[in-house]
């Protein structure tokens, strides 16, 4: 395979995965930010302990966590089709990626708040502060370079993800490492394809850790 | 200014308080000593009601905050000053924004906001750092911010909760001092917790001392050096054990009480022991003194009368 025939396979298999990875990293901050506030709130010695919602939102956490995202993807079928009234194709691909994605970056959330200092808050709700600007203005922004961290990892994650969206049609990189350099032989085009998903990875973690730094004011 | 009166507080099977009476007056400096476990630290956080009581009411600047709801508790708590052992200063915002939660909290208006940051800075001698961030300050530095952050809502009452034992002596002495500035300058009420001695000592009018969930003794620091047989007295003066024929008197406000001793009764008057400091900018003391001459039996006389007189030996 020459490289003018690889490009174009390339570019567009790059756009899937940026599509497929950039809508459901939307997605997956969207609801999983509330999600890990809810889960560290409602902890013994959280902003509002309720251990019971506490109990059955670990265990929907701990679920979704536990299912392999192959098996997960093909799970929710019946949801993506719900939601985008396909299952097959990029789109349908960001309803699996992100149910896949939220519950690890909900996890990464709640780690990130509990290692803002209590005496920190207690210092904010002396001061006359509520709940809701205790979350907005005190754990939110002392927690904000582990919260970039926890998001860095959680693209990452969802960057080898999707490289599963092919089996629905998902296209992307690792589709194309699959079709093409798997299945028909295309060893260059792996190796290129390899690199790619290389450098992206690489590019995503080196740009999130230098905003988490720049963030950082310990 | 503040009154405490019969707050107790039970983790599971440990008595943090059990019936703990207090008052402090306005303008007033008050310490509370005693070892880690005391209960000190969970009087102190029951006074803003970050811990609540089982039992007991607190009553701060005529408000019966025990009897608030949520909202009107927030509010309460605007006017009640806290500065901690590690500073719990925000390390995400700089010096002035910090300083700034408080108003922010309160709703206060930029503008006014940026003003008040900026007579708080002052007042606390930080101006020229208003735009560093904690991470980039000395401790004593920290505990300033803290300050001026505690203040900025314009409360009537401080607490301090270990406010300096996290800091090196001479910075200690310094925060003490602007404690003991703006106690005065101010008007401000404070209420401390500490288990340093000197710290009481620096700054405090009164004293409390606590152990096992009680207050065992309280009361303003002149009255308990005058207190036979005061622990808090014994603890923050302490004097070698008493030989024969010597007094034990108490010194506080009489500054000129030995020389007139001597010169109305016809008595010597020498000093056996003594522990004598500045409380509170004034000297402050256990003298033990053995009195000789033709009026010893009168100055003693005297002495008991003005109840200075703690102990008697044989």
């Amino acid at each position: 395979m020459t490289w003018s025939e690889m490009s174009p396979l390339l570019w567009e298999a790059t756009g899937q995965t940026a599509v497929m990875v950039g809508w459901s990293t939307l997605f997956t901050v969207l609801f999983g930010l509330p999600l890990g506030v809810c889960l560290a709130g409602t902890d013994r010695g959280g902003l509002f302990p309720t251990p019971a919602v506490r109990r059955v939102l670990g265990l929907v956490v701990n679920v979704g966590r536990s299912l392999p995202f192959i098996v997960l993807m093909i799970a929710v079928i019946p949801v993506t089709r719900v939601l985008t009234g396909t299952t097959i194709g990029t789109a349908a691909a960001v309803v699996p990626l992100t149910i896949g994605a939220v519950p690890f970056f909900a996890r990464l959330v709640e780690t990130a708040l509990r290692e803002v200092g209590r005496d920190v808050v207690q210092a904010a709700e002396a001061m006359g502060a509520g709940r809701a600007r205790v979350v907005a203005r005190v754990l939110l922004p002392e927690a904000l370079p582990g919260l970039v961290a926890g998001l860095t990892v959680t693209v990452v994650t969802l960057i080898s993800y999707s490289a599963m969206a092919g089996v629905i049609g998902g296209g992307g990189l690792g589709d194309l490492a699959v079709r093409y350099g798997y299945q028909r032989f295309e060893t260059t085009l792996m190796v290129v394809t390899v690199v790619v998903l290389v450098v992206v990875v690489q590019l995503a973690q080196t740009l999130g850790d230098a905003v988490a730094r720049r963030l950082s004011h310990r | 200014m503040i009154t405490v009166s019969g707050l107790r507080k039970a983790y599971g099977d440990v008595v943090a308080l059990d019936g703990v009476d207090l008052h402090v007056g306005k303008g007033e400096v008050f310490g509370v000593l005693g070892r880690s476990g005391a209960g000190k630290s969970t009087l102190l956080r029951c006074v803003n009601l970050l811990e609540r009581p089982d039992e007991g009411v607190v009553t701060v600047d005529g408000r019966e905050l025990t009897a608030l709801g949520a909202a009107d508790l927030r509010r309460a708590r605007q006017r009640i000053g806290m500065i901690h052992q590690h500073f719990a200063l925000l390390s995400s915002r700089t010096v002035a924004g910090n300083v700034a939660f408080p108003l922010e909290v309160m709703g206060v208006g930029r503008a006014a906001r940026a003003r008040r940051v900026a007579e708080m800075l002052d007042l606390v001698g930080l101006a020229d750092r208003a735009g560093a961030y904690p991470a980039q300050l000395s401790g004593g530095q920290k505990q300033r911010v803290g300050i001026a952050r505690a203040l900025a809502a314009e409360p009537s009452v401080l607490l301090s909760d270990e406010a300096t034992s996290a800091l090196d002596p001479a910075t200690t002495q310094s925060i003490l001092a602007l404690l003991r500035r703006l106690n005065r300058e101010l008007g401000l009420t404070i209420l401390l917790i500490t288990h340093e001695m000197d710290v009481i000592k620096a700054v405090c009018d009164s004293a409390a001392i606590m152990s096992d969930g009680r207050i065992a003794e309280a009361g303003p620091i002149p009255e308990l050096l005058a207190t036979p047989g005061s622990r808090l007295a014994a603890e923050l003066f302490p004097l070698p054990s008493p030989e024969p024929g010597t007094v034990t008197v108490a010194l506080a406000a009489d500054q000129t009480l030995l020389s007139r001793l001597a010169r109305t009764h016809d008595v010597d008057v020498a000093i056996a022991a003594g522990a004598v400091e500045q409380v509170a900018g004034v000297p402050a003391g256990r003298l033990r003194l053995r009195i000789t001459g033709a009026g010893t039996a009168a100055a003693l006389a005297e002495l008991r009368g003005r109840g200075l007189l703690v102990e008697e030996d044989a």
